[in-house]
């Protein structure tokens, strides 16, 4: 389906230099970053000028030196990590087995072990750096008969245990609050200037989640602690010194010394990571200038049609929407180079890709969001679409795994499997064993029965496609949001209406277990609203793109390659519109975005449908304010013809 | 340059401005049509009529406040209302019921605040006025407080404005149906902006001394109270009072400003976020203005320093005045002259940026220093009834849409009688060279003085001067003209919905406003 050298390209040239830049920038802030936690944990108020001193010493001395190259290890794994997992469209759990899915799926565990070990290798940097009683794990001591023994340091212990707790801490939040979800800001600021503005943010945050995890840790240790003590104590052959109080008591642990450490240490390792995660997001989706067209085929794929044409990688694609929406709206030297002609032939190729592609999106959109509705208007209330809930992004890590299934009788939207580490290792192959559970199998238990029969319907030909176009239509549409299908063909329903179950026809008499796990997969309607919408960045791209073009064409397109297409375009917003506004009057679709915190993790992902609506809105205001009158002259339907004409009138 | 001695004396006493036509304008005796103008063209809105809020916040609070409150409750309670400062202040004044160390260590405390606070006071003035002197200090009303309308707005493309009252009520007006909604929320006060939103039918961006509003009012609906729930509530920590808004004529964002904060927030409104643009120096934005064509957007902050943002990368560039801060300022319709007027000085200066919207900035030059365009400074003309005396500071500059008339509204002297408020209008040039040529004084009734005016988006015939008066009138003064270059705005603008009939002879009858609105 894509040639290797069109989408690898963009990840080797672009992606990758962007995330070292960004992960190299992190490791330089380590720096001043490491000093003032050095002077923060060292701190004492009766001996100000002593503490300078020694702040200063210990940052010239070797272990220190030593700890800084294992931080520096650290901080470079979790950009690489970062790198591996981001995706730029969220992965929004529907129902809670769906999240719990999610955080056993065998990538996300091994991320949280990776996770939890880079806690530990922080935790003892920070050990070591602070000293005193926290320095080494043993201490030699005598026992009560004379004999020198080694004795176990617990405050050492409960550093490395907390270093761990919190790395993985992390990366379970990381799960449920989609941190990998890379979000594209509305307001474009140079690096520098975003970086500056976003800081306060991330000291706050990493202080009040490490307030927060340092209590969790507390609490689990106070309760679970003897476990590692003792094994430790066992594979190390030390001994429990019984004249120190022991650390999970209620008396150990009031220790404000100890708190304030562990509270220091865990603000240090989030913030590190945090900046990291901040970079990379700044790095990353920074505007890349496509050219538009270029005077060499070989660099042909190089270009903005082209790149906006390939499936893979999503992030190369949402750049080039991304380019594509500003081009329309600040260059007109680049608008006119997508109004030009072919030269040898005079066929508008730049304006066909680039329509044909905003298009696609919206229509792809618009049958998403009628089949949503037809789903939920058979059963009143949201026991809806669980596509969201499997639906992974196709993040660029599963380029050199995907066969293509070209005949595979699925509605596009379907299409979205977890880009496993395991389908890599067996690219093309059958899917491990291992895999099966997490991959949007149908017949997997975490798949609702709702998915089931919507796929029945949508492969039968339901009623619901005359208002868009045929499915058969539908099929030749290139599958822009697919990726590695290998795992559906296992598992294709049979297309028959035999197939469809009503909702009713839930087991008659569920089991205990059966009754919890039904609960659990109750879909959440706010998620399941917000999974349809997960990746609608790229539409309102294509939305903006596509109006302020049009708008520009009113002026600029000399030889009228815009009238040709504009037809399909209004009456394509219009579909939009229509679906759009179905689907805001559910019962259970909030009217209202939910106010954000300010945390680190994105919030834009479960907003996303309020901006929809509104570009939608504005892009067609843009098109009837600029056109006017002008528009009764273009074919369209007469129920079309009466929505535009409420445009025309601003009765909105 | 142009000065007001070359403009054609003030009316004498008794007759008001209704129009311009073939190069003048022309006047009316009030007397005469009177009533018949007021009721067919403009609205009244008298003192009268308004139910004013009798007390203040504070006073309100003393009277309901439960004074038997334990201390716990009372910290808590002035913990969120008062923040920080709030508690210890309780703490301080309750000194009976708490141990001596606390509210002495408390009051010591506050103390310390008080005293650098007070030098940041020092430092930059303002910051030391309560929300409603800051709204009034920086409103581009003038006299605020005192204002019947205290904000109005005309729809960019529709034909129908928002009028935001004393009462703390916004009311809107479409000449083609009879209902005219009120809008009323729990947190609309002391409303000091309103804007319609571009390229929608039904957005409205409110400036409230809170939060920022932005309502939805569906054109097509009957009801004469939307409910509060039709407006979204925008508030950021430290961002009040809202002083001034502007949308992005694209109508994809909105920026605020409050001269206590110097953020200026860029909201998405559709997702309720915002991002904050911060930079040092100034003390706190007071005036927002986005050029039509959306490139740059000119901030002003209550020191004598001015910003002019870019909008594709938000960079800014810092402008220092020498006298004073910059009161008011208008760009021209394709966004590359900037207008500019400044605390202290009688004059308008003019900034020219020849980067196109297209062309990165690096590329366009920026202009190294503003000219002088006009001189306002105050001039004497000879009158019948007395001298009158012409001229001074400027409160607010508004340019009309095709970039060919200038209302100036100087602020005159409330105390002496012979210095009166009044708008000057200029005809405006910019090709070959850009100048301003003198049109004439805007005057209304006796005793009315302009508060408030602005242009219409889109007149057919010129330009359409809508302007508020202190007695609680709204008039409307059309320039005829025809248009002496390419209209600007036939592209970008909107195209005419209805079609007046067209009758420029008939003043009077207008048929856009001959809708009995009140």
């Amino acid at each position: 389906m894509f040639s290797p050298n069109t989408s690898s390209w963009f990840i080797s040239k672009v992606i990758w230099w962007r995330a070292a830049a960004s992960i190299a920038w992190s490791v330089l802030l380590l720096l001043p970053t490491t000093a003032v936690f050095i002077t923060l944990s060292k701190f004492s108020f009766l001996h100000p000028i002593q503490t300078i001193s020694e702040c200063l010493s210990l940052l010239m001395s070797a272990s220190s030196v030593f700890s800084f190259i294992l931080l520096s290890g650290v901080v470079i794994m979790v950009g690489f990590l970062i790198l591996e997992y981001f995706t730029v469209i969220p992965t929004i759990a529907c129902s809670k087995i769906a999240l719990l899915g999610q955080l056993l799926h065998p990538r996300q565990v091994i991320s949280s072990l990776a996770h939890c070990l880079m806690g530990m290798v922080v935790g003892w940097c920070c050990a070591v750096t602070v000293g005193q009683r926290y320095e080494t794990l043993g201490y030699p001591g005598k026992s009560s008969d004379g004999q020198p023994q080694m004795y176990l340091n617990e405050y050492h212990l409960v550093f490395l245990l907390a270093g761990a707790f919190v790395g993985f801490s992390h990366s379970l939040l990381g799960v449920i609050h989609n941190m990998n979800y890379v979000c594209f800001q509305t307001v474009q600021q140079y690096k520098y200037l975003h970086f500056k503005g976003s800081l306060p943010l991330v000291l706050k945050c990493s202080t009040i989640q490490a307030f927060y995890s340092v209590r969790n840790f507390i609490i689990v240790y106070f309760f679970l602690g003897y476990i590692p003590k003792t094994w430790i104590c066992k594979t190390l052959n030390l001994h429990l010194d019984s004249s120190v109080h022991p650390l999970d008591s209620i008396s150990g642990l009031v220790d404000l010394s100890l708190l304030y450490h562990l509270w220091i240490n865990a603000s240090f390792l989030l913030f590190t990571w945090y900046i990291t995660l901040l970079l990379f997001r700044i790095f990353v989706t920074e505007v890349y200038s496509f050219p538009v067209q270029s005077t060499f085929t070989d660099d042909s794929h190089l270009c903005l049609p082209k790149v906006l044409a390939d499936k893979q990688p999503m992030i190369s694609k949402f750049l080039a929407l991304q380019d594509l929406s500003l081009l329309s709206k600040h260059s007109p030297l680049r608008r006119s180079e997508v109004f030009s002609l072919s030269q040898p032939g005079g066929h508008p190729h730049n304006w066909n890709t680039v329509s044909k592609e905003c298009l696609a999106l919206l229509a792809d959109l618009t049958q998403r969001l009628v089949a949503y509705h037809e789903t939920v208007a058979t059963n009143g209330r949201a026991k809806s679409l669980s596509s969201g809930s499997e639906r992974k992004s196709s993040s660029e890590t599963s380029v050199t795994s995907g066969t293509e299934d070209l005949m595979s009788p699925r509605p596009t939207f379907l299409m979205r499997t977890p880009a496993s580490v395991f389908t890599r290792s067996v690219a093309g192959g059958p899917h491990s064993p291992l895999t099966a559970p997490f991959t949007p199998d149908l017949d997997s238990p975490f798949a609702s029965p709702v998915l089931r029969r919507l796929t029945a319907q949508v492969d039968q030909c339901s009623p619901w496609h005359g208002s868009v176009q045929s499915p058969h239509i539908m099929r030749r549409v290139p599958k822009l949001w697919s990726t590695s299908t290998e795992s559906q063909v296992s598992s294709s329903s049979p297309p028959s209406p035999a197939s469809v179950p009503s909702p009713k026809q839930e087991p008659a008499k569920p089991s205990f277990l059966g009754q919890f796990l039904q609960n659990r997969k109750e879909q959440l309607p706010e998620a399941s609203s917000q999974a349809l919408f997960a990746d609608s960045q790229a539409h309102i791209w294509a939305l903006e793109a596509l109006s302020y073009l049009v708008q520009a064409s009113f002026t600029e397109d000399q030889f009228g390659v815009v009238q040709t297409t504009l037809p399909s375009i209004l009456s394509s917003m219009l579909h939009l519109q229509e679906a759009v506004d179905r689907h805001f009057k559910l019962p259970h679709a909030s009217s209202k975005p939910l106010r954000s915190t300010n945390s680190m993790e994105e919030f834009t992902y479960k907003t996303l449908r309020f901006a929809l609506r509104a570009t939608l809105k504005t892009a067609i205001y843009r098109i009837t304010t600029t056109f006017g009158n002008h528009l009764n002259a273009v074919q369209m339907s007469a129920e079309h013809r009466k929505r535009l004409q409420q445009f025309l009138e601003f009765k909105e | 340059m142009c000065s007001l001695a070359l403009f054609p004396p003030p009316l004498p006493a008794g007759q008001s401005t209704l129009c311009e036509s073939n190069n003048e304008l022309l006047s009316g005796a009030n007397s005469s049509d009177d009533r018949q103008d007021s009721s067919l063209l403009s609205l009244y809105f008298p003192r009268e009529s308004l139910k004013l809020h009798s007390r203040t916040e504070s006073s309100s609070k003393a009277a309901f406040l439960d004074h038997s409150e334990t201390l716990w409750m009372r910290s808590a309670a002035a913990w969120r209302d008062g923040g920080f400062t709030g508690l210890l202040n309780e703490i301080t004044t309750s000194h009976a019921e708490v141990p001596k160390w606390l509210s002495v260590t408390s009051g010591c405390i506050l103390a310390l605040l008080r005293w650098v606070s007070s030098f940041h006071g020092s430092l930059y003035p303002h910051v030391t006025l309560s929300s409603e002197d800051l709204i009034a200090e920086f409103s581009q009303v003038l006299n605020w407080p005192d204002c019947v309308v205290r904000a109005f707005a005309w729809h960019p493309h529709a034909d129908k404005f928002a009028v935001a009252l004393l009462d703390d009520s916004i009311k809107i007006y479409n000449p083609q149906s009879a209902i005219s909604p009120t809008l009323k929320h729990r947190l609309q006060r002391n409303v000091a902006a309103v804007q319609w939103k571009p390229l929608c039918a039904s957005g409205l961006a409110v400036a409230c001394q809170n939060c920022l509003l932005v309502w939805n009012v569906d054109p097509c609906s009957l009801s004469t109270r939307p409910s509060s729930g039709c407006a979204q509530v925008l508030s950021h920590p430290g961002h009040s009072p809202v002083t001034s808004i502007a949308w992005s004529p694209s109508g994809s964002l909105l920026v605020s400003a409050s001269p206590l904060d110097t953020a200026m927030m860029v909201w998405d409104v559709a997702v309720e976020s915002c991002v904050p643009l911060q930079r040092v120096g100034g003390g706190g934005v007071t005036f927002l203005s986005w050029s039509p064509a959306g490139s740059h957007i000119l901030a002003s902050t209550p020191s004598a320093l001015f910003r002019v943002w870019e909008t594709r990368m938000w960079t800014c560039e810092r402008w220092p005045c020498v006298k004073g801060r910059c009161q008011s300022g208008c760009w021209s319709p394709d966004g590359s002259r900037l207008l500019f007027a400044v605390q202290g000085e009688m004059v308008i200066y003019a900034l020219t940026f020849s980067g196109s919207p297209g062309v990165p900035t690096s590329m366009a030059k920026g202009p190294q220093t503003a000219v002088v365009v006009a001189d306002l400074s105050e001039t004497t003309f000879n009158s019948p009834d007395g001298d009158i005396i012409v001229g001074g500071e400027i409160q607010s500059l508004s340019w009309d849409p095709r970039g060919e008339r200038l209302a100036v509204l100087l602020k005159g002297d409330p105390q002496a009688a012979n210095r009166p408020a009044i708008i000057a209008v200029f005809k405006t040039r910019a090709n070959p060279i850009f100048e301003l040529l003198p049109c004439g004084f805007v005057q209304g009734e006796p005793g009315a003085e302009p508060r408030l005016m602005q242009f219409h988006p889109h007149f057919q015939h010129g330009a359409l001067l809508t302007v508020c008066w202190s007695s609680g009138k709204i008039t409307h003064i059309p320039f005829y003209f025809l248009s002496s270059g390419v209209s600007h705005v036939g592209l970008s603008g909107s195209p005419p919905k209805l079609q007046p009939q067209e009758r420029p002879a008939d003043f009077a009858n207008q048929s856009l406003f001959t809708e009995l609105l009140s």
